[in-house]
């Protein structure tokens, strides 16, 4: 990473400070609270599935909601303000700033993340009263879910370097949601004949893999998961977000600033 | 016929050593700061039906080193559309130019510009001290020297008391004033700004001017765009006037100027005006035994006997040199002047 790439995710991670993005983890971790407190008293055998179980998908949906959310805006906002105007004047090249505002993003999820999984880890110490072996996978599930982090950074940057906000969240949206059940399109397109077949083949392969990634109820039941699978998923999520970043690059290279 | 072919094709080797190594150097130094050739941008408009408007008609400019260049033109002209082609915010339609004698998209010419936008706005949650290291690092300006760098150029567009206020809480005025000390931190060679003067009060105007002065004594080329010919007048080695994206004209303020009219204005001692003078067409004061006259210079000769006649002591004949603004109006007035006329449909009055 050069120096100005770096400059700009280091100000796409303080533009996100400043704008009091992380007051979402008092968001989340009374909600922590409140879960391990009311399911402390109720069973003895669960409390632990339900709080990893309810934890894991609130950091999953927390983290979504700002990737989304900032994301749309990463480009489309420096263009409205025409903040862009005394970037791109200087030796600053065009895809070095959507790589910049990819990291600033990213980053601050990846510091968000740990914030979040510190509290999850708090509440299992506070239902189980103490950790176990077993509950490293945990930290697979927490790993994966930012991976599906960067995969959702990256296709909302690439919406927001063509689109209006309000269009790219509702693709990106979208896109996650199906992502989400890829799986099931996966499925369903090897049932399907002819046409239909070709398409959803085609639909599944497109949208990201985002099932892949969701190990949260099998981590929460104890089981652990496999090597290959970690590096499958790295290098998947990897890929997929390279891609996309390519596509936003090429798209936003062509673009005349109003 | 091998050896031939050997001989020529290493000498077509040798040129194109010598032309990247060499020439590019030599060259680019001795080469205008901005060389403009054929830059044209026609926007399309319309949500529906997609319109072209052509915002440039193709335009040849060139800018040498250490010129200060006024871009003059009424709101609409064109001028802002020109500055985003040559900072590569927008691609022009068809044309080319080069700065430094480097393309338009070339970082190490970039390294060594400034660019003020027109009504410039910045990520308000910094303050200017941190949006001036964040410019200064996209720039390559050394870490080290960062920070005597920011204060002198805070100092210099009197922001040093702001240093540490968030941007959100600046007015007008310190925007511009944040804007143009981004434009100049990295001490680049040639500086392009998009109405550096709007938004200011008097006494901020008079800075920016006085900073222009400076900024021209210690040798760099400044490129900017004004509707205010007062401030061009003052400033400008020259100016070309914009007008519908047309090229009216470029010159010297003198050339502009002395090309309005062709009058002459005699100065002499005296107790009246004569009638005979009068009746020449000239228009004239009196202000204690000192009498002006003004008349065209076809009329001078007639004028220097009726007042020969008349005993009169002729002080001084001096050419009428209209202000920047008459011939500014008088441009915008013809229909067409440089081209064939075929472009335009009406003159606007
Ligand atoms: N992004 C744009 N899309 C369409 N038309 C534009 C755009 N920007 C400028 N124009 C038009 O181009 C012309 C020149 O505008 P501009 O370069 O901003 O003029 P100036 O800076 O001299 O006031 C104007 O008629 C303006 O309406
Ligand atoms: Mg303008």
């Amino acid at each position: 990473m050069n120096h100005r790439i770096a400059a700009i995710a280091s100000n796409t991670f303080r533009e996100a400070i400043r704008d009091r993005v992380l007051y979402n983890l008092i968001g989340f971790s009374v909600l922590m609270a409140g879960t391990s407190i009311l399911v402390g008293q109720i069973s003895v055998d669960i409390e632990k599935l339900v709080v990893i179980n309810l934890g894991l998908t609130a950091v999953s949906l927390f983290g979504v909601v700002i990737s989304i959310f900032i994301g749309i805006g990463l480009v489309s906002k420096e263009i409205d303000k025409r903040t862009l105007y005394t970037v791109l004047s200087r030796p600053v090249q065009r895809w070095e700033f959507i790589l910049g505002k990819f990291f600033g993003l990213a980053g601050t999820l990846a510091v968000n993340t740990v914030c979040m999984a510190a509290g999850v880890f708090l509440s299992l110490l506070y239902v189980a009263h103490r950790l176990q072996r077993a509950d490293s996978s945990i930290l697979v599930a927490l790993y994966f879910i930012v991976l599906q982090f960067v995969i959702v950074t990256a296709l909302a940057l690439l919406f927001s370097s063509f689109s209006s906000p309000l269009l790219s969240a509702v693709f990106a949206f979208a896109l996650f949601v199906i992502g989400s059940f890829s799986a099931d399109l996966r499925g369903f397109a090897g049932m399907s004949h002819g046409f239909s077949r070709w398409i959803t083949t085609a639909a599944a392969y497109v949208v990201p893999n985002l099932s892949a990634l969701n190990v949260i109820s099998s981590v929460a039941h104890g089981e652990s998961v496999a090597r290959q699978m970690i590096l499958a998923n790295t290098a998947y999520s990897l890929f997929y977000a390279a891609m996309v970043l390519c596509g936003a690059i090429l798209i936003f290279e062509r673009r005349n600033l109003k | 016929m091998v050896i031939c072919l050997g001989y020529s094709s290493a000498r077509f080797l040798l040129i194109i050593f010598f032309g990247t190594f060499l020439g590019t150097a030599h060259i680019g130094d001795a080469m205008n700061a901005i060389e403009i050739q054929g830059l044209e941008k026609t926007y399309s408009v319309g949500f529906w039906r997609k319109q072209p408007k052509q915002a440039l008609k193709p335009l040849h400019l060139s800018v040498e080193h250490g010129e200060v260049f006024g871009f003059l033109g009424p709101n609409g002209a064109g001028k802002t559309t020109t500055l985003k082609l040559l900072m590569g915010l927008m691609y022009a339609t068809s044309g080319s130019a080069r700065i430094l004698g480097m393309e338009i998209n070339d970082p190490r010419m970039k390294a060594q510009i400034g660019f003020l936008p027109e009504q410039p706005y910045f990520y308000d949650y910094l303050t200017a001290r941190e949006l001036l290291t964040y410019y200064g690092k996209l720039s390559g300006v050394a870490t080290r020297e960062l920070p005597q760098r920011i204060a002198a150029v805070l100092d210099r567009v009197g922001l040093t008391r702001a240093a540490t206020t968030q941007l959100r809480k600046f007015s007008k005025g310190m925007l511009q004033r944040a804007g143009i000390a981004q434009a100049i931190l990295h001490d680049p060679k040639v500086v392009f700004l998009d109405e550096p003067m709007s938004g200011l009060d008097p006494m901020g105007r008079r800075e920016v001017r006085d900073l222009m002065v400076q900024l021209k004594q210690e040798g760099k080329t400044i490129f900017f765009s004004t509707h205010i010919l007062a401030d061009a007048e003052a400033l400008c080695d020259r100016v070309a006037v914009l007008h519908e994206g047309e090229l009216r004209g470029i010159g010297t303020v003198a050339d502009l100027t002395s090309k309005t009219q062709g009058k002459v204005e005699i100065t002499w001692h005296g107790s009246l005006f004569p009638a005979a003078l009068q009746a020449l067409g000239a228009t004239g004061q009196v202000s204690g035994d000192t009498l002006r006259a003004q008349m065209n210079d076809s009329q001078l000769d007639a004028a220097i006997d009726i007042l020969r006649r008349e005993r009169c002591r002729i002080i001084s004949i001096v050419p009428v040199r209209g202000t920047l603004e008459e011939y500014f109006v008088q441009q915008m007035n013809t229909p067409d002047l440089s081209q064939t006329g075929s472009s335009r449909k009406g003159a606007s009055a």
